[in-house]
């Protein structure tokens, strides 16, 4: 299955149409985090930091299993640690590995004002060009997941790749090669949303009614997709947003006001454009000139 | 393991208890994900703590830490009176009809033949009623009053559903359940798998719970078959290896008992071990001990092993008693050991009660480590602050550090869990000036034998006479010594039924123990490991997974003891005739002129199953013991006995027999003894265990890990928490009448106080892998804290149930 097209297909902050001829016809790339059997032994951090060559600090112990405590510039993805006391009185230890969910229609993406800054290939996975980004956080308020982090050491926005170098030869994430007991896998959307009905079906089995696929529709889909026991309460999941969407200030930014804008702009163009052809240039004569003398001498 | 990793997607249910297999053990449990997602497999836990193996459970049950015997005893009683067992199974594969003498008792707790002052039982009682024919006698009908099977019934009858939950803790809906679904397998076509480690073996009665566990499955017909057994998941990589390979104080390789002190007479040591039939056509493989014994004489002492000096037998060392690590360590705390060599190991943190390591170290004049690491134990004598409180002016030890290369940069094979030898090879050289640990004692011995030769010595011979054939003397290559475990011939070896056919040349190796002689012809330094590097080569070295059994039975991989052999006691996967009990995950059955399958019959070949050969080859009975004969310290049947630091201080099962409270056939040296705390000062039930972040003290060495587990931390209960008024993260101190860690607290819904014989009982969990030395937060060491007292039969210490007190800071 060729899975490397690297083919940019979106740009931000960028108008100049993408290439189209080369799609992905063999199917868009996903990523599935099955938390059912995930067993939370961080395998997938370790293999993250390993492969993309990140070492975040020694921290300390905050009481929590999350370690390092959050998501940062050298920690691309970690496991969030949640007790649930569920309505039977039995307790469940949801396990969620996060980081960015590759949304077809990407927050971040649609916010960053900077060309080039972030893109989005053809299979699906969206990137950062770290030499593009200028640092303005726009990304951060973009994302419905809260996933990019700003380094204090270089002003830039950091996040998961998908190993789209990896990918792009033809080879899984690094968390998913890691994975012991198969709770990540990788391979088309089609297929992983396919493997996840199975594991649905399981799981239904065992008790959970609710179990289901979270692939949210308010961002168009995504790339990274959760197998969940409750899939009617992602919440429960370390605040996994139930309904996630683009926030409005960046839909509006980039929705209505960006044409408008670029509307005001051509128009102010073409309003100096007919003043020029009609009224002709604005030109100074002897009279002006005199004028502007004198109110230099004026002044001490 | 009985099994292997692999054979856990065979099963049907899976029971998880003392162990926490998705924790310690992430790869292997993918086999655990494999039997779920497959063949539908329902998994259980039973354990103190809701650990991440709990977490991917269908079931899970909390239990008081040190109370298993008590809820296994209570399904066995289950099992029995809901006559939920395999019958054709345990009438023909066990012993339930075996007579036990009449002079065997068991009164409120205590067996007959006890010695409360030793705490030794005589265990002449603890035995079959023997016929006049010589063998054992046996009552098919199972109604005979002292058969093995009235003896079980009897024993678990006191463990009701209504004990166990008084002892355990354990909520007896939760628990009927659970015994419900495990009794589903009692059926001749649904399999369970019991995976446990540590959480079983660190008690002081963990041989006896591993037993009850044991017992469990034979009453279900598990034993033998695929996606069954008993399945201890070793820790470190070759921990099954070191016990393979004899390195316990009391064996030789591939346990043979090492010679006692009351077997000065070769022939009397050797007889002991040859053990005859206890019924008819029995195959009680060991009979061929001389065999094994002999050949590994002659790989050891070559041509000084002699059958005139009785193949060098006065060579070896006759133990007066067993010499494990607490042994050791008393022996150095009462100053009669001046000397000790550490190797691959990190005894100030692995041991018990720190401070008295500290003090028995402190003894010493030296002390080598040999480890890749600058461990805890080689800076034992240096001030680290309030995690190492000592005065270095007040510790006269000479320590040597020993570099070493680890596992990584060095080629040769590892035992895992499953048995298998796997043959590996180094990804990197080792740095700066470390040597491989072979190198290191090769060093050792030659200047030693130097010495000897030398200056001659009491008794030089073992020494001198040493067999030492390698290219580089100083440094013996792993194929050499894998080659001599393996074994060899050194004549020319003639078929014993036509001595004109030559069947191995001299030189050649062996394909398998079945070849070796008693009469000094062959020799293998490990008789379970011959045939590892065969005479087609080295079969460890094989990674052709290519499983034609469907079952995961892949036989060109690698090469398990015995024999390539993949699930122990396959023959008991078939009735008496022959037949597989599953015809769908068949692993071997009769075809009329032979044993035949997608494993190695364990099991004579060719034995017609007519002749009513038992499945348990090594037992002379030929079958498997519910009654242990005198193979247990402490008993044929597995009794509770409560943690030496008991919350309760009494045992509910024998309130009235205090010599019955704690295991009565432990040793419990009287400076230890002395420093146990009561349940009045230590109101809370501690219990240790490793993190999948760390490698017990070896990771917190290394950034990525530390990067992902930093700091020391103890969790308890927000019922605890809240008793103590501590919050998440804050700082708690834990003390045991030892001493006292400090750490972070962890407040969790996942430990739960327990109700136990109308008290609370909190838990408190101390995971061990923090120290003083390494890249991590510096933290205690977690065995400052435990008691020194061992398992009655192993001496494994008792980490895993001792009393604490936990404070805010």
């Amino acid at each position: 299955m060729p899975l490397q097209s690297l083919d940019i297909v979106r740009r931000s902050a960028t108008t100049l149409p993408s290439p189209e001829v080369r799609g992905a016809h063999t199917g868009q790339v996903a990523k599935l985090i099955d938390t059912t059997k995930c067993i939370g032994c961080k395998a997938c951090q370790v293999a993250c930091m390993e492969w993309n060559d990140l070492r975040d600090a020694i921290g300390s112990c905050t009481g929590h299993y999350d370690n390092p405590p959050d998501l940062s510039e050298n920690s691309w993805t970690l496991m969030r640690f949640t007790e649930y006391e569920n309505p039977k009185g039995d307790l469940e230890w949801l396990i969620r590995k996060d980081g960015c969910m590759h949304c077809a229609d990407p927050g971040c993406l649609n916010a960053c004002p900077s060309p080039g800054a972030i893109v989005q290939y053809a299979n699906g996975i969206v990137d950062f060009q770290e030499e593009n980004c200028i640092g303005c956080g726009y990304c951060i308020t973009g994302c419905p997941f809260d996933v990019p982090r700003i380094s204090k050491q270089d002003k830039k926005a950091y996040k998961c790749t998908l190993c789209s170098d990896r990918v792009a030869v033809g080879l899984e994430p690094a968390c998913v090669k890691s994975c012991p007991t198969g709770a990540i896998v990788f391979g088309t959307k089609e297929d992983m949303t396919q493997h996840a009905e199975e594991r649905i079906v399981d799981l239904k089995s065992r008790g959970f009614e609710q179990a289901g696929l979270y692939d949210p529709a308010g961002v168009g889909g995504t790339h990274v997709m959760y197998v969940l026991h409750h899939a009617d309460q992602p919440m429960l999941y370390s605040g996994l947003p139930d309904k996630p969407r683009i926030s409005p200030t960046v839909s509006l930014w980039k929705g209505i006001t960006k044409p408008l804008a670029l509307f005001a702009i051509v128009a102010t163009a073409a309003v100096g454009f007919l003043h020029y052809i009609g009224v002709g240039p604005n030109e100074t004569d002897e009279r002006d000139e005199d004028a502007a003398r004198r109110e230099l001498e004026k002044t001490p | 393991m009985t099994n292997h990793w692999v054979d856990i997607k065979n099963a049907d249910v899976v029971l998880i208890m003392g162990g926490n297999a998705a924790e310690a053990h992430p790869c292997g449990f993918k086999w655990v994900t494999e039997a779920k997602a497959h063949n539908k497999a329902k998994l259980i836990v039973v354990d103190p703590r809701f650990t991440r193996s709990a977490s991917v459970a269908d079931y899970y049950a909390p239990i008081r830490s040190g109370s298993d015997i008590v809820f296994l005893g209570g399904l066995i009683n289950y099992l029995l009176t809901n006559d939920k067992i395999q019958r054709d199974y345990v009438l023909h594969h066990t012993d339930l009809s075996f007579i036990v003498k009449e002079e065997f008792a068991f009164t409120d707790g205590i067996y007959s033949g006890y010695d409360p002052v030793k705490h030794r039982y005589d265990k002449s009682s603890w035995d079959y009623e023997i016929g006049p024919d010589g063998f054992a006698k046996v009552d098919a009908t199972l109604s005979h009053p002292r058969c093995v099977y009235t003896l079980l019934k009897q024993h678990y009858a006191r463990y009701t559903p209504d004990m166990v939950e008084r002892v355990c803790g354990t909520p007896k809906d939760k628990m009927l359940f659970i015994w419900d679904l495990i009794a589903s397998t009692a059926t001749a076509t649904r399999a369970m798998t019991i995976m446990y480690a540590l959480g079983w073996t660190q008690h002081s009665t963990g041989s006896q719970m591993i037993r009850t566990g044991a017992m469990v499955q034979l009453l279900l017909g598990n034993i033998g078959i695929a996606g069954g057994g008993m399945n201890a998941l070793r820790g470190h990589s070759n921990i099954q290896g070191l016990t393979d390979l004899g390195l316990l104080s009391n064996q030789l390789p591939a346990y043979i008992g090492l010679p006692l002190e009351s077997e000065q007479d070769y022939g009397k040591f050797i007889t002991a071990r040859t053990l005859k039939p206890l019924r008819p056509n029995q195959l009680s493989y060991w009979q061929n001990a001389p065999k094994f014994h002999v050949s590994l004489m002659k790989a050891w002492w070559g041509d000084a092993a002699t059958a005139q000096n009785n193949w060098a037998y006065d060579y070896l060392p006759k133990v007066d008693k067993l010499y494990d690590m607490l042994q050791m360590y008393e022996l150095m705390h009462q100053g009669k050991v001046n000397g000790y060599l550490a190797q691959g190991f990190n005894p100030l943190a692995a041991a018990p009660n720190k401070a008295k390591m500290t003090a028995s170290l402190s003894k010493l004049k030296f002390l080598v480590i040999m480890d890749p690491l600058a461990t805890e134990t080689s800076e034992f004598w240096r001030n680290y602050g309030e995690h190492n409180d000592v005065d270095p002016a007040k510790i006269p030890t000479e320590v040597f550090r020993l570099p070493t290369s680890c596992f990584a940069e060095e080629d040769g094979a590892l035992v895992n869990s499953a048995r298998w030898l796997q043959w590996h090879w180094k990804g990197a050289s080792p740095p700066g000036e470390a040597r491989s640990d072979v190198e290191i004692m090769a060093g050792i011995f030659t200047r030693l034998r130097t010495l000897y030769a030398k200056d001659g010595g009491a008794f030089p011979d073992p020494i001198l006479n040493l067999t030492w054939k390698y290219a580089q003397p100083q440094s013996p290559r792993p194929e050499e010594l894998a080659r001599e475990y393996s074994g060899n011939a050194l004549k020319d070896l003639a078929d014993p039924k036509d001595p004109t056919k030559i069947t191995r040349k001299a030189g050649e190796q062996l394909a398998g123990f079945a070849e070796l002689r008693d009469d000094g012809s062959t020799q293998c330094g490990c008789w379970i490991f011959c045939g590892s590097w065969g005479p087609t080569g080295n079969l460890m070295a094989r990674r052709d997974n290519s499983d034609p059994s469907g079952i995961g039975q892949t036989l060109n991989w690698a090469w398990a003891w015995p024999a390539n052999r993949r699930v122990l006691y396959n023959r008991a996967s078939c009735d008496p005739s022959g037949k597989p009990y599953n015809p769908a995950r068949r692993l071997i059955s009769w075809n009329g002129t032979a044993w035949t399958g997608v494993d190695v019959p364990d099991f004579k070949v060719d034995e017609n199953p007519a002749g009513g050969m038992g499945p348990f080859i090594m037992n002379p009975e030929g079958v498997a013991r519910f009654f242990a004969r005198g193979a247990m310290a402490e008993g044929p049947f597995p009794e509770h006995y409560e943690p030496f630091e008991t919350p309760l201080g009494y045992n509910p099962l024998n309130p009235n027999q205090p010599q019955a409270t704690n295991n009565p056939a432990a040793r419990v040296f009287a400076d230890d003894r002395e420093q146990f705390g009561k349940a009045a000062q230590f109101p809370h039930v501690a219990t240790t265990y490793r993190l999948t972040e760390h490698f017990h003290y070896w990771t917190k060495h290394v950034r990525l890990n530390s990067i992902i587990q930093p700091q020391q931390f103890v969790e308890i209960g927000e019922a605890l928490a809240q008793e103590i008024g501590i919050a998440t993260g804050e700082t708690i101190k834990v003390s045991s009448n030892r001493g006292f860690i400090k750490a972070v607290a962890m407040v969790t819904k996942r430990i739960r106080p327990l109700h136990v014989d109308g008290k609370v009982l909190h838990t408190v969990g101390v995971p061990i892998h923090w120290g003083f030395m390494g890249i991590a937060k510096p933290g205690f060491l977690a065995n400052t804290l435990t008691p020194s007292v061992g398992d009655a039969n192993s001496q494994t210490p008792e980490f895993k149930a001792f009393l604490v007190r936990v404070e805010k800071v």
